[in-house]
């Protein structure tokens, strides 16, 4: 009983911590004032990245192989390419004003085909092909505290990019409430105009928050190879699945990278319901697996319009989202 | 004491006063084919307030936000403390210790006080508290009263502007410039206003309030540089000059007007509006239990400072703005004199109730026209939905286009041009021969004038003359007192939201509609 | 202060186009196909460097993906009319975003639309053929998709219009709760069967019927009618005007007393209709099946081919052919060459995609480069 819940719940901040990496990316971006659409292709950039760089490390160091170089390798590669898909969607929608659904939406067509084009070259003839150390290196859980009963198997037994996320969105919260940097952020996508009065420099930051939101997604797709599913690449459409979920998170958690450590653990553990509650003793036929797997989307679809109808300030998506800016627009 | 010191003291405080603070030469902006700045020269001096004078759309504006950094300059240059400078963001004129408080406030709603003047510091650590305490000190230097802690979204307009100059005066700036600060203010507040911009005059700053309204520009300014048109005028002493030889100076010579205007011809009831009241967003009533009767065959003109509940009150008639309770709009039928009510009408329940009432409204691009539209589409706007066809009629309002284009004149290039790329004035032909064409009974107009040249002025005076003959009753709201007082048969004066009288506009004087705007007379507001 | 004895201009500063002037429709028209080409060199290269295949070769292949005339001398061989089925799919969705786009309402749940319909319309077929068949099943299967579809366009425009309720956010949220949906029904449908087959494979009750041999041909022909429908729909009809205003200003739309709620409402319901008879074209047509792939994420390729219309359906026509030209060439490609699999479809598509997206601002906006002059103060 206790172990089945242990079981359902690592499995929830699994899931989670993959949806986590791409919220963060999307509510950064998403702060500046952009919509980013791209987020699920860029999350399959980043996990493609990330793997195929650890993989051919892995095939090429052989018995030198070194779990701080793999590591260093995997999170280099897989931010900086999910950071230049997010410097490609800056540029298109920054600099050259383009619609932001429109260049989101072409960036996940662009990143999923990316993907699984390589993907099928890594692959070769095979179906799968896994990074089977880099799945261990990624996978070592804390040596002494996760052999504590419960607690252990609660908390303490994830690879370290679990503990990564949850860092980072303490931090990204602290930045955007507590920081000059995000006191700025934060005016650029509520109002640029002002924003820019106040001598900051608008196109920089939406510059900047776009790519770094790119390079954080980035890293929920290579959290989603090398944990999650244990280190093999598959080209199938889940991370995009996910990254769509890491959107809907993003509305769930009203924008707050700390209300989204516990969302995205909600939606793990609703996600995964179906397959452990029967193991509880509540029986779900499997035919309404999907409707248990739905429930992510209807609460979000709630939360928007709950929000929507209070009208508190405080809560509402970003004043300028999904408009371009244009100082000398007259 | 040496000499020297005394010397120099004494060189210092000559270059100030021969020094500009900021110097403009030959600065030219131009917007697509409008030139709103023609080579323009003027210059600020140390400790003083400059007032920058001129009608709507004599870019005034348009010069500041160049200072400020919001435009570039298409050509001229810019000096500050006489050195050539470019500024070319916001940033760069907050450098240069220049700031600039918009007309339209720059200031995120979700923020507080505090967090509104901490957005683009830079240099100093990040602390609210330290911002909350030099807010506090701010204010009481300068005699200001706000709550760091306070939100925007929760703030009265008044504090939004305090807090707006508050935060230019944290930065340092030594340069200060207002756009329109007193339209949004109660007469109190901008007697308030003036004090404080007189304390910072008096620390060493210069101040440019750029305005209209010469009573103003008399009782606040040191110098006055006008703009007509785009282009630079001059620039006086206020102790030497007049409201008389201001407004010379800013519409080019004397303005006798001669509007024809005839004596009204059996004038009748059309509307009568009783206790009309409304409220914005906030609560706050902008119309107070307004009452008046406007008569078929006359123009009645609404006079006021700008945001005293002119908009409000032409939209409430219309049926596009809610009324509160006991309000009463009665429209009687020329036809068959029976009372008809409008409140509670949306415009088109209004034209199915068959009153033809026909509204020019201020914003002409956002309200009364469809910009992406050519001249075709604008006509169908209002009558589109006539008739029982799933389809809406082309050739009808392509033939009044026409008609429209040819006896108004309207410079476009074809009338499938859309309207947004005309400019102003024919924009406004537009507008005014569409809504005349319905052969209205009641006709609003809401400063109907507004930016367009002498000529597209008369042409729209003569329609309203013409549709006063006709019998319409015509509803003028103008902000130029000679014009309403030349063309209009009657004047209602707002304040604050209420009437504060209504005078005969053939004997009325210009000095006695002014303190009708600006003082509220005993029953009037609190 | 010493940076400010120099003066610069800025380096390059963006102006908008002055239209009047410029409203030479060439010049667009250049612009645009200029990116194309670049977009295809830019391919070329990636195609070169990638899997040292000829790209000409490559191209050429592609060309057949769609044009093949070895088969026989007309033009309507197979591939050509399987490619023209693919566009009109997506053609259909645009179209059926248009009315929505140019309200300015971003219905981004297209898919999700499209797969109600086509859920209605599999029920309809599974179900319905034990009391009817042959056209009325037809049209029942009809009414059924569109009603489906108008229902999920409906609900977010109620929010939108009482609540101003995000409808981005709101309309996909839309579509994996369809999707979902889907896949608890066909999994109740097929029961202990893997997958849920073709429904009524032997009776083909309720499929297109065959013309020039060809399953979907009806359904070509619905999507083209559409096309014009909705082109006049939105140009000469009073619905279509007020579509306009409402984009245009709601202060506006106001003023000309139009009901603002009623018609995003109504637009929203026109578009999920006909989304929802998108989906009823997918499952009566080419899957004769529903899966949560039934719209194949042309919900969302629709968008793209829709805004970059500028919501003119007979562009829509031409982009919607261009993208499934492309996806048919790759899988040609595929077949020809083992090293390029058909994902190279999705890059070789994004990267056009891409090219055009960004090509829209040298139409709209000229840049202004700083001119040579340098002084000192």
């Amino acid at each position: 009983m206790l172990n089945v819940i242990i079981a359902w719940f690592s499995r929830a901040v699994m899931f989670a911590t993959v949806m986590l990496f791409g919220s963060m990316g999307e509510i950064l971006t998403e702060k500046s004032g952009h919509l980013n659409l791209g987020i699920p292709g860029i999350m399959f950039i980043g996990g493609f990245t990330g793997f195929a760089a650890t993989h051919y490390y892995e095939i090429a160091a052989g018995a030198a192989y070194n779990p701080i170089v793999c590591v260093i390798i995997g999170l280099i590669c897989s931010f900086g390419a999910a950071a230049l898909a997010g410097l490609l969607y800056s540029f298109l929608t920054i600099s050259l004003r383009a619609n932001q659904n429109v260049t989101g939406l072409t960036i996940t067509i662009f990143g999923v085909g990316l993907g699984k084009f390589f993907g099928t070259i890594v692959m070769g003839k095979s179906t799968v092909s896994s990074a089977a150390k880099a799945f261990a290196t990624f996978s070592t859980k804390i040596p002494v505290l996760s052999k504590i009963p419960i607690a252990g198997g609660l908390i303490f037994s994830y690879g370290f990019m679990v503990y990564l996320a949850i860092i980072m969105a303490v931090v990204i919260n602290y930045i955007l409430k507590r920081t000059r940097i995000g006191l700025n952020l934060r005016a650029v996508g509520e109002n640029p105009g002002t924003a820019d009065a106040a001598g900051v420099n608008v196109s920089k930051y939406k510059y900047f928050s776009s790519t770094l939101g790119g390079g954080i997604a980035g890293l929920g797709g290579l959290y989603y190879v090398l944990e999650y599913n244990k280190g093999m690449w598959a080209t199938s459409n889940s991370i995009e699945a996910l990254g769509w979920l890491a959107v809907a998170l993003v509305i769930f958690s009203t924008w707050n990278s700390v209300h989204a450590i516990w969302g995205s653990i909600l939606f793990g553990l609703l996600s995964w319901a179906y397959a452990f509650l029967p193991k509880l003793g509540v029986p779900i036929p499997s035919t309404t697996i999907s409707l248990v797997q739905m429930l992510p989307y209807v609460v979000t679809l709630v939360v928007l319009i709950v929000i929507s109808m209070r009208k508190k300030k405080e809560n509402q998506p970003p004043e300028s989202l999904g408009l371009p800016y244009f100082r000398e627009d007259r | 004491m040496p000499n020297g010191l005394d010397f120099r003291f004494e060189k210092r405080c000559r270059y100030l006063e021969e020094n500009y603070a900021v110097e403009l030469k030959n600065v030219t902006k131009i917007f697509g084919k409008v030139v709103a700045n023609d080579s323009v020269s003027l210059g600020i001096r140390h400790s003083e307030i400059l007032s920058i004078l001129g009608e709507n759309g004599s870019g005034k504006t348009t010069l500041m936000n160049m200072i400020a950094g919001i435009y570039f300059p298409d050509a001229g240059q810019i000096f500050v403390e006489g050195k050539e400078v470019s500024i070319r963001s916001p940033k760069d004129a907050i450098e240069l210790k220049i700031g600039m408080i918009h007309q339209h406030f720059k200031l995120v709603d979700v923020f507080t006080a505090a967090e509104n003047i901490a957005l683009g510091l830079e240099g100093e650590k990040y602390n609210l508290k330290t911002v909350a305490k030099r807010i506090k000190e701010i204010c009481e230097k300068y005699g200001f009263d706000i709550d760091p802690y306070q939100k925007v979204y929760n703030m009265t307009v008044s504090q939004k502007q305090t807090l707006e100059i508050i935060k230019v005066l944290y930065r340092g700036a030594n340069i200060l410039i207002l756009d329109e600060p007193t339209a949004v203010l109660t007469p109190l507040e901008t007697e308030r206003l003036f004090g404080i911009i007189r304390n910072m005059r008096d620390d060493g700053k210069s101040v440019i309030i750029i305005t209209h309204k010469l009573n103003e520009v008399l009782a606040v300014s040191d110098r006055v540089a006008i703009l007509r048109k785009g282009k630079y005028v001059g620039t006086v002493d206020t102790k030497d000059a007049t409201e008389l030889s201001l407004t010379e100076m800013m519409v080019g010579q004397k303005v006798s007007l001669n509007i024809a205007r005839k004596e009204p011809v059996n004038p009748q009831e059309r509307l009568i509006v009783n206790n009309l009241t409304c409220l914005d967003s906030a609560g706050v009533k902008v119309l107070d239990k307004v009452s008046f009767t406007a008569f078929g065959g006359e123009i009645l003109g609404i006079a006021g400072i700008s945001g005293c509940g002119q908009k409000e009150l032409l939209e409430a008639i219309a049926g596009l703005k809610k009324t509160a309770p006991g309000s009463s709009v009665e429209y009687i039928d020329p036809g068959d004199n029976i009372k008809k009510q409008l409140i509670g009408k949306n415009p088109r329940q209004i034209k199915d109730y068959g009153i033809a009432l026909s509204f020019v409204p201020e914003d002409r691009l956002g309200m009364g026209l469809v910009g992406s539209m050519g001249m075709t589409g604008n006509m169908m706007l209002r009558s589109y939905n006539n008739g029982h066809s799933f389809f809406a009629a082309r050739k009808e309002p392509r033939d009044l286009a026409v008609k429209v284009k040819n006896e108004l004149s309207v410079m476009t290039p074809s009338i499938d041009t859309p309207v947004s790329k005309l400019s102003g004035g024919n924009v406004q032909k537009v507008l005014v021969g569409r809504e005349i064409a319905s052969s209205p009974t009641v006709l609003m107009t809401a400063y109907a004038v507004r930016g367009l040249d002498i000529n597209t002025s008369y042409t729209i005076y003569n329609l309203l003359s013409e549709e006063k003959d006709n019998g319409v009753a015509v509803i003028y709201v103008g902000e130029d007192l000679d014009v309403l007082l030349e063309l209009c048969d009657r004047i209602l004066v707002l304040c604050g939201g209420r009437v504060n009288g209504i005078v005969d506009a053939r004997t009325a004087t210009k000095e006695e509609i002014g303190l009708l705007m600006t003082n509220l007379k005993e029953g009037g507001n609190r | 202060m010493a940076k400010g004895n120099v003066i610069k201009e800025p380096l390059v500063r963006v102006v908008k186009r002055d239209t009047r002037s410029t409203a030479k429709t060439y010049k667009f028209v250049l612009i645009r196909v200029a990116a194309v080409i670049l977009a295809l060199i830019v391919d070329a290269l990636f195609i070169f460097f990638i899997t040292g295949l000829n790209p000409i070769s490559v191209y050429t292949t592609m060309f057949k993906g769609t044009f093949d005339f070895e088969y026989g001398s007309t033009l309507f061989t197979a591939k050509f009319l399987t490619t023209v089925r693919d566009m009109a799919l997506l053609l259909g969705i645009a179209v059926a975003l248009a009315p929505a786009f140019k309200m300015r309402f971003w219905n981004i749940g297209a898919e999700g639309q499209v797969l109600m319909g086509a859920l209605a319309t599999a029920c309809v077929m599974q179900y319905g053929v034990k009391y009817v068949s042959g056209p009325v099943l037809m049209i029942i299967m009809f009414v059924m998709a569109v009603i489906a579809g108008a229902v999920w366009g409906i609900l977010p425009a109620i929010f939108k219009a009482k609540w101003k309720t995000n409808e981005t956010l709101f309309t996909l949220m839309m579509n994996y709760i369809a999707i979902n949906i889907i896949s608890f029904a066909t999994n109740v449908w097929r029961g202990k069967k893997s997958t849920l087959g073709t429904i009524n494979s032997i009776s083909r009750e309720g499929w297109f019927p065959k013309i020039l041999n060809q399953d979907f041909t009806l359904g070509i022909i619905m999507v083209f009618a559409l096309v014009v429908l909705v082109f006049i729909y939105l140009k000469y009809s009073k619905h279509g005007y007020e579509i306009s205003v409402v984009g245009e200003s709601e202060n506006t739309a106001k003023y000309a007393g139009i009901n603002i709620k009623k018609v995003i409402i109504r637009t929203m319901a026109i578009s999920g209709a006909i989304c929802g008879l998108c989906g009823f074209m997918v499952v009566a047509g080419k899957d004769h099946t529903v899966s949560t792939g039934s719209a194949g994420g042309y919900g969302f390729t629709a968008i793209i081919v829709a805004w970059m219309a500028k919501f003119n359906t007979f562009f829509m026509m031409l982009i919607a052919f261009l993208i499934a030209f492309l996806e048919h060439g790759a899988s040609e490609i595929h077949s020809t060459y083992a090293v390029i699999n058909d994902y190279a479809a999705d890059i070789i598509s994004a990267v056009i995609l891409f090219f055009l997206i960004g090509c829209e601002f040298f139409i709209n906006y000229r840049l202004v480069f700083r001119s040579g002059r340098k002084k000192e103060a």
